[in-house]
């Protein structure tokens, strides 16, 4: 264990921080959908989605073979990078879920390192045509065929079931809402686990505490699946209001469509080696199955700023890992001491400005918006 | 940079083909189960035997489905 180095040390913690976050900042990708509909009650998905996250962590045999998957050039990173690109990952996502909004975490990790790399390496360290490749391109068409795809089945389903009786209807639809989300939960479990078992195996390579083609270790599974496990159950209630109430209001139908639609896009893809978002796919097929109903009311305010988040992401992630890894080149351990101090200090004032206006299991459904403000107390005015 | 057009028109093709015919398929399920619902209520104990034989043929085909999402998801399957 001699090799492991403090700067090494810090990016396991860093990789284990970021996978809690992705954790949390996805729970709405599965369970959203089911919870607005009650399919399942909010402390029951998060239960069920934890735990799918971690079991899928563990089925999962093929771990990312790559930090990046080709967006940067894989012998130039070096642990200081991969540290500055986590941090600005974490604080991306921290900063969204604050906000309420859904964005990509794996475009935040990939952000993350593109500065990183940029700032540290040069800017042939990045490969920009891969950028378009396995990041642009999938982004747009993903969210797109999901919605198409919950569009029609939404707009199916309900002539289908027109005429039958609506309770009837609406108890068969969240039976199969279980099913379907968790589906997407395992999916999720086997898929973004594995990017941060990538990372610190990769990290544990290149300062040769493992050999090369050396697969994680079990101590790296164990502790990336329990990180997303536990973050998913911790449950990001901030983007699941807005992913489950916010851009439409949804009904058991609709959610079954959208979780069916989601569950087929991510394991095609998968199948064919598209990379994609997750959140982006679910958040496509929540807005499809918006549409596919008839007088439902699709909050198109919402899903703007969300494309915009999504538009942002990268490039916000790229431009704090960039100055991370400036920090951690040119400062060494300091720097990277103090970047995770700097970091740490951020982390803890987002959270702090959640308190403002928790959003929790309880309240989860209770209105459609995410806001910092708390509403006026409600003795203005009083004398005193 | 190429772009891999035919994968990507695979992959739109089959999500949406299939989460058509799941949520069809699924869907003609709910219509059984609410005829075998519609029928208890109104006499008492009687029940559709059509409703129940559409049920179960349709949550068989959908279940099978998912047991096939399954087998993708993990890859000790395959």
């Amino acid at each position: 264990m001699d090799h492991i180095t403090f700067l090494v040390a810090v990016v396991i913690v860093t990789a284990l921080a970021f996978d809690f976050t992705n954790g949390f900042h996805d729970t709405a990708n599965a369970m959203a959908t089911s919870i607005a509909t009650g399919a399942l009650t909010p402390r029951t998905a998060v239960l069920v989605s934890g735990v799918l996250n971690v079991v899928g962590a563990f089925l999962s045999t093929e771990v990312a073979k790559t930090i990046s998957g080709g967006i940067v050039d894989d012998s130039l990173v070096t642990p200081g990078m991969i540290f500055a690109g986590l941090v600005g990952a974490i604080l991306w996502n921290l900063l969204t879920w604050l906000v309420g909004l859904p964005s990509s975490s794996s475009h935040a990790l990939f952000g993350g390192l593109i500065g990183a790399v940029w700032v540290g390496a040069g800017a042939h360290g990045v490969h920009f045509d891969k950028v378009v490749e396995k990041v642009l391109i999938p982004a747009v068409a993903s969210p797109v065929v999901a919605g198409v795809a919950a569009l029609l089945a939404t707009y199916l389903a309900y002539r289908l079931t027109d005429r039958a009786r609506k309770k009837s209807v609406t108890k068969g639809f969240r039976a199969g809402q279980i099913a379907s989300a968790s589906l997407v939960s395992l999916a999720h479990g086997t898929n973004d686990a594995q990017k941060t078992m990538g990372v610190i195996t990769l990290t544990l390579i290149s300062t040769g505490a493992l050999g090369h083609d050396a697969g994680p270790p079990l101590w790296v599974i164990a502790s990336a699946g329990l990180a997303i496990g536990l973050g998913t159950y911790l449950g990001g209630w901030r983007i699941i209001r807005t992913m489950g109430k916010g851009l439409t209001e949804i009904q058991s139908p609709q959610g079954f469509a959208a979780e069916t639609a989601s569950t087929t896009v991510i394991l095609t893809s998968a199948h064919l080696g598209f990379a994609l978002s997750t959140t982006q796919v679910a958040s496509g097929s929540i807005l499809g199955a918006g549409l596919g109903r008839r007088l439902a009311e699709v909050r198109w305010g919402v899903a703007g700023r969300m494309v915009i988040a999504w538009m942002v992401t990268l490039p916000a992630a790229a431009v704090v890992g960039g100055v991370s890894a400036s920090v951690v080149t040119n400062g060494g351990n300091i720097g990277a001491a103090v970047v995770a101090l700097v970091g740490a200090a951020l982390a803890t004032g987002i959270v702090v400005l959640s308190r403002r206006n928790p959003v929790h299991a309880q309240n989860v459904n209770d209105t459609h918006e995410v806001t910092l403000r708390t509403g006026p107390p409600a003795t203005v005015g009083s004398a005193a | 940079m190429q772009l891999d057009w035919s994968a990507l028109g695979q992959v739109a093709a089959v999500s949406v083909g299939v989460t058509v015919a799941v949520v069809t398929v699924f869907a003609l399920g709910v219509l059984g189960l609410a005829r075998v619902e519609a029928a208890r209520e109104e006499n008492g104990t009687g029940s559709s035997t059509v409703g129940l034989t559409q049920a179960g043929l349709c949550f068989v085909a959908c279940a099978a489905v998912v047991g096939y999402g399954i087998y993708l998801i993990v890859p000790q399957f395959h």
